[in-house]
């Protein structure tokens, strides 16, 4: 019986897949807890914001399949609605990202329900569309500030004792809110549920035909997704006490894709890879007379043309044939 | 004075009127989004962004080379579709076969790439471009006032609209085309260049974005950012009325730019959504399009 | 047969994506032959015809017609050499209408059947030729697919199952095209599951299975045959 010797080596592996992760998180998040002391934690914590909203539309792309050219309306509206919170409600810091991350989840809810209407490219020129028009919408609402956005809005105390105010602890909030987001997401790609899903995305008439109801399967991640991103928004609001059209325009929708796709699409550590990476990017070349949406563009191109795995995927797919 | 449902007779006809330039240049470049698409599979988001690059190069030919409005009509989409070729040989070919979204993708970063250099080089504001001096002023219709410019851009696009489809649906090259976009490996194997082809319907489908940005110059500034806010209600555009059909892009482009000058006249805040909005309903009331086959 | 094969494959072998399906396919056919493919389904007859007018391009070996190399050519080249190709499931299109699709495949040597005479040997076509190609029936399409090819002048003829799915009318009267086409000098190459059908035309037969040619025999063997080729076929 050649077979049964084989047969255990097949859990051994993933157990080994799984403390990978984990390890793999624990070093992150070790880097994460030294970062303030090495860098300008504002940067750091945008790099977290970021990194949260690519890991959530990643969980659409990677994990189901659809590319969402719209997740910039998500973002921003968790950032209108988390600055609305705290500056005119005045609620306490972590409500106010949690009612942007609810806010854009119901806006999820309406997008994502007209979106997987339609597949492929049309779903991706939808969720275009729609966040050009919640974008329009911002322009003309009043209670976003129009051009000028939300500005001064107060990062408050936590549970009313810890003040914001100061980098450290605002960057401890952060990191909560993107080590919970992360996790949270990890979670589901690993559930059930998230199994789901990839075989959705893998092929989803063999999944219509398992009895799987596959408008709800991608209804409820799309709801998950524009809720996470949102979130972030909304923590991107506080750290920078601005909320803005520019985070709710078809650019912002761009660079989430970017992050992600220069990452590694489908990987949990690609959006943070590639949200470090394009945040210094752009951090470094706003100081150079080098228009940046130029670079961007190129390493999209870049990316698509040469290595469509992305950095993460193409390390993963470096090691798993050695 | 006459009004229609409590609006001036005058600035209904003219609401219209901008509905219907609106509406030609969501034709020209539903047209040749359609048209790339059938037969590449990919979306081209740089259909905006050469729209653009006409316009610009209209704009730069006559500042520097003396190029006039009507030669401009000829180059122009001449020295744009020799772009696409290029575009095309160098990179859209490198990802046929490839999941359609990685041709979005990487038309994506095409054009923040043609945009940023534009906006690099000539900042974000807006260029004049003057009209021809043949179509300048206007004529009284009785009913309204119409500046000749306008006319000719809702009949040189109706022109340019049905010769595309003229072509399409009724030579020879267009039923290579048809045929291709069917079955490209039928086509090949009965002899036919379909890479040739390939290239050329691209060069052709962007050649329409040059020639829609020269119409446009004289009417809008010509800027940087002119091609992408355009592109995306093109897009919502192509989802009402479905790809499957070359008149179908026509129609709904026209019907739609009419509908948008309609809501400026009775509700003007709605008029930048109003578009969306229909591509919502369609959605859920027929979600292949109005003249869709489906996916 | 003729001493030097017009149409000549050698050891091909063949790919979809990364599964082997053809595992070296020897054949010839001499001028003005009728060559047959028989072999039950799956046993790679379809596939030898696409590899040779090039569509299966992952593919080796060797595949000359006269003095041309095959192999060495882009897609799009191939037909150009002189083939005439009827695929599977015919390959009329649906947003051509029937003239259009008669008028599709470009010429490629001279001599080819003029329109006229394609509408003489197919009325059918004539009466409906504004109609769209796949509103034709079954029979009407097939017609279409073979009439198409004839109009380029190529003289090598690939023909993939044309009886398929017809009624037996219907495949009486491919029958009686083919054997004009056969009158005419053509040279065909024909994948057919329907033996009785292909009984009655072909010259020579060639056996496939598992991607690869067992067994080939002449017309006049096909008595002495039977018995063997009960067993490969399943009959």
């Amino acid at each position: 019986m050649t077979t049964t010797t084989s047969a255990p080596a097949a859990p051994a592996k993933i157990a080994s897949g799984r403390s990978g992760e984990l390890l793999t998180a624990l070093g992150v998040l070790a880097l994460l807890l030294a970062a303030p002391f090495l860098f300008y934690p504002v940067f750091v914590m945008k790099v977290l914001c970021f990194a949260l909203f690519a890991a959530a539309f990643n969980l659409l792309i990677g994990f189901v399949g659809l590319l969402s050219f719209g997740h910039a309306a998500f973002f921003g509206t968790g950032a209108y609605i988390a600055a609305h919170a705290a500056k005119v409600w005045h609620l306490d810091p972590l409500v106010a990202v949690v009612l942007g991350g609810l806010g854009g989840g119901v806006l999820g809810l309406a997008v994502g329900f007209l979106a997987i209407k339609r597949k492929g490219i049309y779903f991706s020129m939808i969720t275009l569309a729609l966040s050009q028009m919640v974008f329009f919408i911002a322009v003309q609402a009043p209670f976003t500030g129009g051009e000028d956005g939300i500005q001064g809005i107060p990062r408050g105390h936590l549970f009313g004792f810890i003040d914001l105010n100061e980098p450290l602890p605002m960057y401890g909030f952060v990191l909560a809110i993107f080590v919970f987001g992360m996790f949270a997401l990890w979670r589901i790609v690993h559930s059930p549920f998230g199994q789901i899903l990839k075989a959705i995305r893998d092929n989803e008439a063999r999944a219509i035909s398992l009895g799987y109801d596959v408008a709800r399967y991608k209804l409820i991640a799309f709801v998950i997704s524009a809720a996470v991103a949102a979130a972030a928004g909304g923590a991107k609001s506080l750290v920078f006490q601005l909320a803005s059209l520019t985070d709710i325009t078809w650019q912002m929708s761009g660079e989430v894709i970017l992050i992600t796709l220069l990452g590694g699409i489908g990987t949990i550590l690609g959006p943070v890879v590639g949200a470090v990476i394009v945040i210094t990017l752009e951090n470094y070349l706003a100081t150079l007379d080098v228009p940046v949406t130029v670079l961007i563009g190129g390493i999209f191109v870049a990316c698509v043309l040469l290595f469509r795995r992305g950095i993460v995927g193409e390390i993963e797919h470096w090691l798993a044939r050695r | 004075m006459t009004t229609i449902f409590g609006v001036p007779a005058a600035a209904l006809y003219g609401q219209i009127l901008i509905g219907l330039i609106n509406g030609s240049f969501y034709a020209l470049l539903s047209l040749g989004l359609a048209v790339i698409f059938g037969l590449l599979n990919v979306i081209n988001f740089a259909h905006g962004a050469l729209y653009m690059l006409g316009a610009f190069t209209a704009w730069l030919g006559l500042q520097y080379f003396g190029l006039n409005y009507w030669a401009a009509l000829v180059v122009v989409p001449i020295v744009v579709g020799l772009f696409g070729i290029v575009i095309e040989r160098l990179a859209l070919r490198r990802i046929s076969g490839l999941d359609p979204l990685y041709g979005l993708l990487l038309t994506f970063g095409l054009t923040l790439v043609i945009e940023g250099l534009f906006r690099y080089w000539y900042g974000s504001s807006g260029q004049p471009y003057a009209p021809p001096p043949q179509l300048t002023g206007g004529v009284n219709l009785g009913f309204m006032f119409l500046p000749i410019y306008r006319g000719w851009v809702v009949i040189a696009s109706v022109i340019v609209c049905f010769a595309t489809w003229y072509v399409i649906e009724r030579t020879r090259l267009g039923a290579y085309l048809r045929a291709a976009t069917e079955n490209p490996a039928l086509v090949k194997a009965f002899g036919i260049n379909v890479p040739l082809l390939i290239t050329l319907t691209y060069a052709g489908g962007v050649a329409l974005a040059g020639f829609a940005g020269v119409l446009a110059a004289p009417i809008y500034q010509v800027s940087p950012l002119m091609g992408s806010n355009l592109i995306i209600v093109v897009f919502a555009v192509v989802v009402v009325g479905g790809m499957g059909s070359i008149l179908g892009a026509i129609v709904t482009g026209y019907l739609l730019g009419v509908l948008e000058g309609l809501t400026k006249v009775f509700y003007p805040p709605a008029s930048a959504i109003v578009i969306f909005v229909v591509m919502a309903v369609v959605l859920l009331v027929r979600p292949a399009g109005l003249f869709g086959r489906g996916d | 047969m003729a001493a030097r094969p017009l149409l000549e494959v050698r050891d091909l072998e063949a790919w979809y994506g990364e599964s082997h399906v053809l595992h070296g396919v020897t054949l010839s056919v001499g001028e003005g032959e009728t060559v047959t493919l028989i072999g039950r389904n799956g046993a790679g007859k379809t596939t030898t015809l696409r590899a040779i007018v090039g569509i299966l391009r992952k593919r080796k070996g060797v595949i000359r017609l006269g003095d041309r190399d095959l192999m060495a050519l882009a897609a799009h080249r191939v037909a150009r050499a002189g083939l005439g190709y009827v695929p599977e499931e015919r390959g009329i299109f649906a947003s051509l209408n029937v003239e259009e699709n008669l008028l599709l495949p470009p010429h490629v040597a001279d001599g080819g059947m003029s329109v006229e005479d394609i509408y003489r040997l197919f009325p059918n076509l004539l009466e409906r030729r504004k109609s769209p190609g796949t509103k034709l029936s079954g029979g009407e399409q097939q017609m279409l697919a073979i009439a198409r090819i004839l109009r380029t002048g190529a003289r090598v003829l690939l023909l993939d199952e044309p009886t398929e799915g017809l009624a037996p009318v219907i495949v009486q009267r491919i029958g009686e095209v083919i054997r004009t086409l056969k009158s005419l000098g053509y040279t065909i190459l024909l994948v057919e599951q329907n033996f009785r059908f292909a009984a009655k035309l072909a010259d020579r037969f060639y056996v496939m299975e598992d991607g690869k040619v067992i067994d080939g025999f002449r017309a006049d063997e096909l008595s002495a045959k039977s018995e063997v080729l009960h067993a490969y076929l399943g009959v």
